[in-house]
């Protein structure tokens, strides 16, 4: 076999192993998906029973703009960044897509002469930040592919304790979340959302048919009482947006890698393609020289 | 006021039970708390201890919640909680080690992990 010949033979062998190990990994991002999704289907009835209850319990509150979770520092100085990113690479843009985003947040709030002080989920993110040697406020690891509530419950600890420190001592004056939006299989978007401190929405009172007003909510008695119903219950929605952040990232990582793989397989598919028609002009060169060296050798022995 | 309790018990990770009910008992800071139907609307935190759910053919279901509080509101239940265990899904060996573990730690703050450990332990051992 000519050298050329076995040259070609090789790469594609090394290509089709190539290409069986990214079609395996496509076909596991696309069962997580699935899997990713159905987790985030299934914590939507919580958070809507959830904002329902802080809601009914804010309107009830005496002063709510007054709670530490929701009154607005006066001249903020130090902001905190959660910034969700993958563990393991193979997925196209995802991760830098994330990064890119928390950077122009941070460009945007040191504008406004604020710190930033990154929070980080995710080995690419972590490494991204020590690389450059810039400090960051906490690091989560291990877990972007399948975080669980108890993963978003110690972030959201961290950062409301940070938010509850003062700021001259290390504490965060706002907190954002920098995460990808799962909005279907072929759509996720890198979104910036700010968590803390809270906006408060004024319920609009709808009027009834007989014109006088109502209530959005019943009139719940509220045990022990409304002020510290809100107060227990305003850290759970942090844990609980934390968590909503996490499952929607996990999916998006899911599906930036189905992508990311596919394209691959279809690459290697296309090189294979490729290499075999050159593999066979080689081969058939071959024999053309090897009958023109016969006929030659023949042509030489008659003459 | 006719008909049962519609009862929703949810963990933020999944929905755990939904069903309707005859009475529900639940217990928060200031102790125990028995809803049936035509009850006030109510939004209360729960404290760590099993959730008794009476169904209408008099049989009972106990849920280990932890962390969550319920509303009621025209005869509809909803019990949101951290995490939320039915007897089945509870690993009683490991809810003892936990219960030992916390108790171990004398003088421990964390009053709630024992708590947490007993209330499993109730609910899986009922």
């Amino acid at each position: 076999m000519g050298a050329q010949l076995r040259v070609y033979r090789r790469r594609i062998k090394s290509v089709q192993a190539t290409k069986k190990i990214t079609k395996a990994m496509e076909l596991i991002a696309s069962a997580r998906i699935v899997r990713a999704q159905n987790q985030l289907n299934a914590s939507l009835p919580y958070l809507t029973q959830l904002v329902d209850a802080v809601s009914a319990a804010a309107s009830h509150a005496s002063d709510v703009s007054k709670h530490p979770l929701t009154a607005k520092s006066v001249n903020s100085s130090r902001a905190a960044i959660l910034v969700i990113t993958a563990d393991r690479g193979l997925a196209g843009a995802y991760s830098s897509n994330s990064i890119k985003e928390a950077e122009a947040l941070t460009r945007n709030l040191t504008e406004k002469g604020m710190k930033a002080v990154p929070y980080v989920v995710g080995r690419k993110g972590v490494a991204f930040y020590r690389f450059r040697n810039r400090p960051m406020g906490g690091t989560y690891v291990g877990f972007s592919d399948q975080p669980t509530y108890a993963h978003a419950k110690e972030i959201g600890e961290d950062l409301l304790k940070a938010f509850m420190t003062p700021s001259e001592v290390g504490g965060v004056d706002e907190i954002h979340v920098v995460y990808t939006n799962f909005t279907n299989m072929a759509v996720q978007q890198t979104r910036v959302r700010r968590i803390l401190p809270l906006e408060v929405v004024e319920e609009v009172v709808e009027k009834n048919a007989e014109g006088g007003s109502t209530l959005p909510f019943p009139l719940y008695e509220f045990e022990p009482g409304p002020e510290e119903v809100l107060d227990a219950l305003l850290p759970r929605y942090i844990d609980q947006m934390v968590y909503l952040s996490l499952l929607n990232s996990a999916a998006s990582e899911h599906a930036a890698r189905r992508r990311a793989m596919k394209s691959a397989t279809d690459n290697a598919e296309d090189l294979v393609h490729a290499l075999t028609r050159a593999a066979n002009a080689a081969r058939q060169a071959e024999i053309t020289q090897e009958i023109s060296e016969i006929v030659g050798g023949a042509d030489a022995l008659t003459a | 006021m006719s008909g049962p309790l519609e009862v929703a018990v949810v963990s933020a990770e999944r929905s755990i039970w939904s069903g309707s009910a005859k009475s529900v008992v639940a217990k928060t800071p200031e102790g125990d708390v028995g809803i049936m139907r035509g009850h006030e609307p109510m939004l209360a935190l729960l404290v760590e201890a099993p959730l008794r759910i009476e169904l209408e053919d008099g049989s009972k279901i106990l849920v280990a919640v932890h962390g969550g509080f319920f509303s009621v509101d025209s005869d509809k239940v909803n019990v949101i909680a951290e995490s939320a265990e039915l007897a089945q899904d509870i690993d009683i060996d490991r809810a003892k080690a936990a219960l030992s573990r916390a108790q171990s730690l004398v003088e421990s703050e964390d009053l709630s992990a024992i708590r947490r450990a007993e209330a499993r332990i109730q609910v899986a051992s009922a």
